[in-house]
C-alpha cells in the first residue's frame, strides 16, 4: 500500500489512520476543509514517517470541483491505492424532522458527495485496474431507527451503493470497502453522552480498519462486535422494533 | 459530566471542552459567557492531559482536554530537538522515536501522560538522580496567557514565567506546545540488576552506592515491620549498548471494571509483599529486559486503579532531606504499618537536587510514594503522615495529593507566594483554578 488519497482528513478517525498509514512510511493525500489544520497534519505525518504529504482545501458538499480534484491527486500520485473517504456530519435528527433543508444538507454531506466522489474514483480506478476504496459509512445505516434515520438513510444509501459498486469493479481487481464503525469518542459525537462499554476511542477503531483493509473484507464493523450487534438489531421483528425508542 | 482522575478520589462534576487547535484553545478564553444574571463571565477552570495526576490538580467546573491538540510539529534529526502541541502523550513519542534511536530525557512510571501534564507536574523518573525533573529538559514551551496572548518561555526568555510554569500545576495558563530534548540512547532494551535489602537503612546505603547507575528505584514493603521494617528490591538499569531499537510494547491486561475493594487488605497485600520480596533474585546477574517493563511495569494492566474499588485510592508522596530520611521515613512506615495500611506497590527512589521551578517536587533527598485504599479512617493516618514529613524538613507531591491542607502546603512549598504574586500580576488567578489551587489557596 503506497498511495493513499484521505478525503475528510481532519475528522479523528482519519487522522488516526492516516497516522497509521504513516507509519508504514506511506505517501499520504490529505482532502480537508480546513486549510490551518492541513498544514499541521502534514508536518505530523512527515514526522511520523510519511514518505510524502500532500495536501489540499476542499469542501466535499461543492460537488462541481470533485473531478478536478480527483485529476490533481492523480497528476500527483500517477496512481491510487487506497482512497479513504471519510468525512461526514453527525445530523441533527429532530431539526432534519422539522426542516428538510436541514435533511437535505445531510444527505448532501453524508450521501451525495460521497457518491460523485466514487464516480469519479471508479472511473479512474476501473481503468487502472487496481487498488481499494474505503468508505466509512455506520452501523446506523444497518436499521432505521427513530433517533437517527436521516443519519441513517443517508449512511445506508451509500452502503447500498457501495455495495453494486463493489460488483462492478470486481472485475476491474478494484476493491470495495464499507466501513462500519459503531460509536466512537470524537469531535463529531460531542452532543452525545459518552462512557460505557460501547465506546470506542479513533486510535483503537483505526487499528480496525487498518486491519479489515490489509485483509481486503467486504464489510469492517469496527470494532468486530458490532457485527453481532448489529445481528440482533436486525433481526428484532418489526413490530417490536416501531416500539422501541432506539 | 462526573469526572475524576487516576486515583478516583475525588470526583466532581465539570463540563468538558476539548479544542481541536490552538485558535480553538485561544478563543475558549476569548469568548464571554452569559450567566443566569446577565453579567458576563471569563472562563474560570484548568487545563487537563490523560487524566494522570492522582488527585484534584486537573479537576475544576470547567475542564480545557488538551487531547485533541496531538500533533508533533517539528523534529530536528541532529539535535534531537522536538517540538510537539501538548496533549501529545510521552507513548506517542516512544512509539515513534524510540525505533530511531531516541529517547525520552525523563520518563515517569507511566508514559500515558502528555507532554504539557510532564510539564506542569514537572515530573521525575528513575534517573532523577542525574538527570533531574522533566522540565529541565523543556528548551522552550509556548503558554497561553489568560488575555489570550501566546508567549513564547525558555529558561532564558520570560524565565520567571517559564520557572512558575514548569510544575507550575496549570496555574499560570495553558501550554499550547513545547519543545523538548531528547537523548540519543546505545539500545532500547534495559540491562537491570536486582539487589535485595533487608531492611530500610540498607537499601539506602545501596541508593548511595549506586549514584552512578543510570536509573535506579525501589519497591519497598511498606508493610514489614520490626528489624524488617523497609525491606526492598533495588532495581537499577542501564541502557543496553547492542544497537537495538524497539518501542516498549503496548497492550496487555485489562482490569474491566472496579473489584470489590475488601480484596485488598492487609493480608491481601502481606502476603502478596512477602512473596515478592522473598522471590528468587541474583543479585549478580544482569538481566536484559524491554524498556517498558522496566520503566511502566504497571502500563501494561489497563485502568489498575480500578483494583481499588469504586472508592478509589490515594497516592502518598513524599520527599524528605538526605539527612532526615531514615528517621522521617521509618517513622512514616512504622505508623502506616501499625494502622495495617499500605498496599502492594509502595516505590523508594533517591533524589538529586532541586531545581529553580517554583513548585517543582523533588529535592535532594528520599521519596517514597505509597498507595492507600480509600476509606474514611485514611484520611487522619494522612494528617499524622504530614506531620511527620513537615516536621523533617519534607513535603508532598502535588501530582498525587488530594487532601493536605493549605497550611501544609504553604510552609513545605516556601515559593508558593511567588506563584501566587506571578498569578495575581496576569490575571491567571481569574482564570485558571483547579480544586487543588482553591484548597491550597494559590
Amino acid at each position: 500500500m503506497k498511495n493513499i488519497l484521505v478525503i475528510g482528513a481532519n475528522s479523528a478517525i482519519a487522522r488516526a489512520v492516516s497516522r497509521l498509514y504513516a507509519e508504514e512510511h506511506c505517501r499520504l493525500f490529505l482532502l480537508s476543509r480546513d486549510a490551518e489544520q492541513l498544514a499541521l497534519q502534514k508536518q505530523d505525518l512527515q514526522i511520523r514517517g510519511a514518505s510524502e504529504v500532500d495536501c489540499s482545501a476542499f469542501d466535499a458538499n461543492n460537488f462541481s470541483v470533485h473531478e478536478a480534484v480527483i485529476d490533481q491527486v492523480l497528476d500527483t500520485f500517477g496512481s491510487i491505492d487506497l482512497a479513504f473517504i471519510c468525512h461526514g456530519s453527525l445530523s441533527n435528527q429532530a431539526q432534519c424532522e422539522d426542516n428538510f433543508d436541514s435533511a437535505l444538507q445531510e444527505f448532501n454531506t453524508n450521501a451525495l458527495s460521497v457518491i460523485s466522489l466514487l464516480t469519479c474514483l471508479a472511473r479512474h480506478m476501473s481503468v487502472q485496474r487496481s487498488g481499494c476504496i474505503a468508505v466509512i459509512t455506520s452501523v446506523a445505516g444497518d436499521r432505521g431507527r427513530q433517533s437517527n434515520f436521516v443519519y441513517g438513510s443517508a449512511k445506508a444509501m451509500v452502503s447500498t451503493y457501495l455495495q453494486g459498486l463493489r460488483g462492478r469493479l470486481f472485475k476491474s481487481q478494484v476493491d470495495v470497502i464499507d466501513i462500519r464503525p459503531g460509536f466512537v469518542d470524537t469531535p463529531m459525537t460531542h452532543t452525545l453522552k459518552k462512557g460505557g462499554p460501547l465506546w470506542s476511542s479513533p486510535e483503537k477503531v483505526a487499528h480496525c480498519i487498518v486491519d479489515g483493509i490489509r485483509k481486503r473484507k467486504h464489510t469492517i464493523y469496527a470494532p468486530g462486535y458490532w457485527r453481532l450487534i448489529m445481528l440482533v438489531v436486525r433481526s428484532i421483528p418489526e413490530f417490536l422494533f416501531k416500539r422501541l425508542k432506539l | 459530566m462526573q469526572i475524576h482522575s487516576w486515583g478516583r478520589y475525588p470526583t466532581t462534576d465539570a463540563t468538558l471542552h476539548s479544542p481541536r487547535s490552538a485558535s480553538a484553545l485561544r478563543q475558549l478564553l476569548l469568548d464571554t459567557q452569559q450567566t443566569d444574571t446577565g453579567a458576563k463571565t471569563a472562563f474560570d477552570g484548568i487545563a487537563r492531559g490523560l487524566g494522570r495526576s492522582y488527585g484534584d490538580s486537573a479537576l475544576a467546573g470547567n475542564i480545557v482536554q488538551t487531547r485533541e491538540l496531538d500533533q508533533l510539529l517539528a523534529f530536528d534529526t541532529d539535535t534531537g530537538l522536538l517540538t510537539c502541541a501538548a496533549g501529545v502523550s510521552l507513548d506517542t513519542i516512544l512509539h515513534c522515536f524510540t525505533p530511531r534511536g531516541w529517547f525520552l530525557p525523563v520518563v515517569p512510571g507511566t508514559r500515558f501522560v502528555s507532554v504539557g501534564g510532564a510539564i506542569a507536574s514537572d515530573v521525575h523518573g528513575k534517573n532523577h538522580h542525574l538527570d533531574g525533573t522533566f522540565g529541565q529538559h523543556v528548551h522552550s514551551l509556548r503558554l497561553l496567557l489568560p488575555d489570550g496572548e501566546v508567549l513564547n518561555c525558555s529558561s532564558s526568555e520570560n524565565s520567571a514565567l517559564f520557572h512558575a510554569t514548569c510544575g507550575g500545576m496549570g496555574l499560570t495558563g495553558i501550554i499550547v506546545d513545547a519543545t523538548i530534548h531528547l537523548r540519543r540512547i546505545p539500545g532500547s532494551a534495559i540491562t537491570q540488576r536486582t539487589l535485595r535489602s533487608p531492611h530500610l537503612q540498607d537499601v539506602m546505603e545501596r541508593f548511595e552506592a549506586s549514584a552512578a547507575s543510570t536509573y535506579s528505584v525501589a519497591w519497598l514493603d511498606c508493610l514489614a515491620r520490626g528489624p524488617a521494617l523497609g525491606r526492598s528490591l533495588l532495581f537499577l538499569g542501564e541502557h543496553a549498548t547492542d544497537g537495538l531499537f524497539k518501542a516498549p510494547r503496548r497492550g496487555g491486561l485489562t482490569v474491566p471494571f472496579n473489584s470489590p475493594a475488601f480484596l485488598l487488605n492487609r493480608y491481601s497485600m502481606g502476603l502478596f509483599n512477602a512473596l515478592y520480596y522473598n522471590r528468587p533474585v541474583n543479585s549478580q546477574a544482569k538481566q536484559r529486559i524491554e524498556a517498558g517493563q522496566y520503566f511502566f511495569p504497571l502500563d501494561s494492566i489497563a485502568h489498575w486503579n480500578r483494583l481499588y474499588g469504586s472508592r478509589g485510592f490515594l497516592q502518598y508522596q513524599f520527599v524528605v532531606p538526605d539527612a532526615a530520611a531514615l528517621a522521617a521515613i521509618t517513622l512514616v512506615l512504622q505508623r502506616s504499618s501499625a494502622a495495617g495500611k499500605g498496599s502492594f506497590l509502595s516505590v523508594l527512589k533517591k533524589f538529586g537536587p532541586g531545581n529553580d521551578n517554583l513548585l517543582s517536587f523533588p529535592i535532594q533527598g528520599y521519596t517514597l510514594a505509597m498507595d492507600f485504599k480509600f476509606e474514611n479512617s485514611l484520611l487522619p493516618l494522612l494528617n499524622e503522615l504530614d506531620s511527620i514529613v513537615l516536621d523533617h524538613g519534607g513535603r508532598l507531591y502535588l501530582a498525587k495529593d488530594a487532601r493536605m491542607s493549605e497550611a501544609t502546603f504553604k510552609r513545605s512549598y516556601p515559593r508558593w507566594a511567588e506563584l501566587a504574586q506571578l498569578r495575581a500580576a496576569s490575571g491567571a488567578d481569574r482564570v485558571f483554578n483547579s480544586l487543588q489551587s482553591r484548597r491550597l489557596g494559590l
